[in-house]
């Protein structure tokens, strides 16, 4: 047991205690608008630690990058300059929300460390544009490492489990891993690129019960090129299609993520799937919800659905409420935080998205 | 329908458990030097049809030993049977015996497109 234990400890990082700079993503706030204010309520008022969300803060070019349209120049530029905003804010733990940003800023202190030339270059284009100075980050973690770290605090506070309050029994949970997170540079994520257990843990310690299944590493099918042109899209969803696929038979209740591409495309291509082919992956054809770490959290702290944004995403979440027991009123899904009315969005041809037991 | 402008890409996968490799197998019962093929291509970087087509004789090897018939008949029709292909070859693969015998094969299952 010992020597399997000090294997084991090769593929831990280290996550820091408290103290963050907080870095949020461009495309979670209107894909998923309730997961970044979660994970901050989290921090601070379950957890009680001190994490800066300082309103100057910008895009690291994650996406113009991977598309190939951004130099790496100006990456390794914009992202001193974040770094130089958290040098501003007296912080040394730098937090980015999105996977990709995560994956962008390993491999830039990646290249700094084995190239100093390049840091050296970068100190001065910053210099020049902005007349700002950075210091690199003592330590880099994502969101989703903070979570898993005091996940067992967490599970104390929390009042409900994955467990289905029918059966009794755990709730089968799929657990997706953003490829940038440990498939980039395996040492920074928990659990490394073969055993990654960042989400594993999370639905293990809260209850549920994680599914192996055969493409359980397989990517989402967002990888940036096979989708933003509207020709390769075929690429992407025949990607999250097979993932799908995949994992049916063992019949999940719910997919948890850590990145938002991942996230918006097996929320959303199983839509696209439904209408081009009619194919949905769950018994009363209205797919697997598909949740972020946050909102999974979140809802198992006891926060409301509705302001956790679940009515937002494509599969509708309610089949999984029921299963744990939360306590909702569906009424209040479409009203806005002034009490008014929003209107329901249309809906699909095949995918059904209104709940009836 | 709604028009999406794309559909979902098909999987490039061959199974190999479902592919028809009797037929392989049959070829190396005529032509038992088939099997000591290494795919190095060196048979079609002195082909003469691979000047003047696109034909390749080690990609036709290689989809006749994985089951993928379709289209295979034509591109076979391309080789002259000179045998350079069959001097040049590490391996003493009878490459000119292979290439006429995958036809014959391909013509017994009706892939025909040539009169032997």
């Amino acid at each position: 047991m010992t020597k399997n234990k000090h294997y084991w400890n090769q593929y831990q990082k280290e996550i820091a205690d408290d103290n963050y700079f907080y870095e949020r993503s461009c495309i979670r706030q209107s894909f998923f608008p309730g997961s970044e204010t979660t994970f901050l309520k989290i921090l601070r008022e379950e957890l009680g630690k001190t994490i800066i969300d300082d309103p100057n803060q910008h895009t690291c070019t994650g996406i113009g990058y991977h598309s190939d349209v951004v130099p790496f120049d100006t990456t390794m530029t914009v992202c001193a300059r974040l770094f130089s905003l958290m040098k501003d804010a007296g912080f040394k733990n730098y937090v980015p929300s999105c996977v990709t940003s995560f994956g962008v800023f390993t491999e830039v202190i990646e290249t700094w460390q084995n190239f100093p030339e390049e840091l050296e270059k970068t100190r001065n284009f910053l210099r020049k544009a902005t007349g700002r100075e950075f210091d690199i980050p003592n330590n880099i973690v994502h969101p989703s490492d903070i979570i898993y770290k005091y996940r067992t605090e967490l599970k104390n506070k929390m009042k409900y489990q994955l467990i289905n309050q029918e059966t009794g029994k755990p709730l089968k949970g799929v657990e997706h891993i953003g490829c940038h997170y440990g498939k980039i540079f395996s040492k920074h994520a928990v659990g490394g690129a073969e055993f990654p257990q960042v989400l594993a843990g999370m639905i293990e310690e809260w209850g549920g019960e994680v599914v192996d299944y055969p493409e359980r590493r397989h990517c989402c099918g967002f990888g940036f090129r096979q989708y933003l042109v509207m020709a390769n899209r075929g690429y992407s969803v025949a990607n999250t299609k097979k993932k799908f696929d995949s994992m049916q038979a063992y019949k999940p209740d719910f997919v948890l993520t850590n990145c938002p591409g991942c996230t918006m495309f097996m929320d959303r291509w199983q839509y696209t799937i439904a209408e081009m082919e009619g194919i949905t992956y769950d018994d009363k054809k209205m797919g697997i919800p598909v949740l972020t770490y946050e909102e999974l959290a979140g809802l198992l702290l006891g926060y409301n659905p509705w302001d956790l944004g679940l009515q937002l995403h494509q599969i509708q979440s309610e089949s999984l409420l029921n299963k744990i027991g939360i306590k909702y009123d569906p009424k209040d899904k479409f009203v806005g935080k002034s009490g008014t009315f929003l209107g329901e969005p249309n809906k699909p041809e095949k995918l059904i998205v209104d709940y009836e037991k | 329908m709604k028009n999406w402008g794309f559909k979902i890409s098909q999987a490039r996968i061959i199974d190999l458990d479902k592919a028809n490799t009797k037929m392989f197998e049959d070829l190396c019962l005529k032509v038992p030097s088939a099997k000591r093929c290494i795919m190095c291509g060196g048979c079609s970087a002195t082909c003469t049809a691979s000047n003047h087509t696109n034909f390749n004789f080690r990609n036709c090897n290689l989809m006749f030993r994985r089951g993928q018939f379709e289209g295979l008949a034509e591109e076979l029709d391309k080789c002259m049977l000179c045998g350079k292909c069959k001097l040049v070859c590490p391996r003493g693969v009878n490459t000119r015996a292979i290439i006429y015998n995958m036809r014959i094969i391909l013509n017994k299952m009706n892939y025909k497109n040539i009169e032997l």
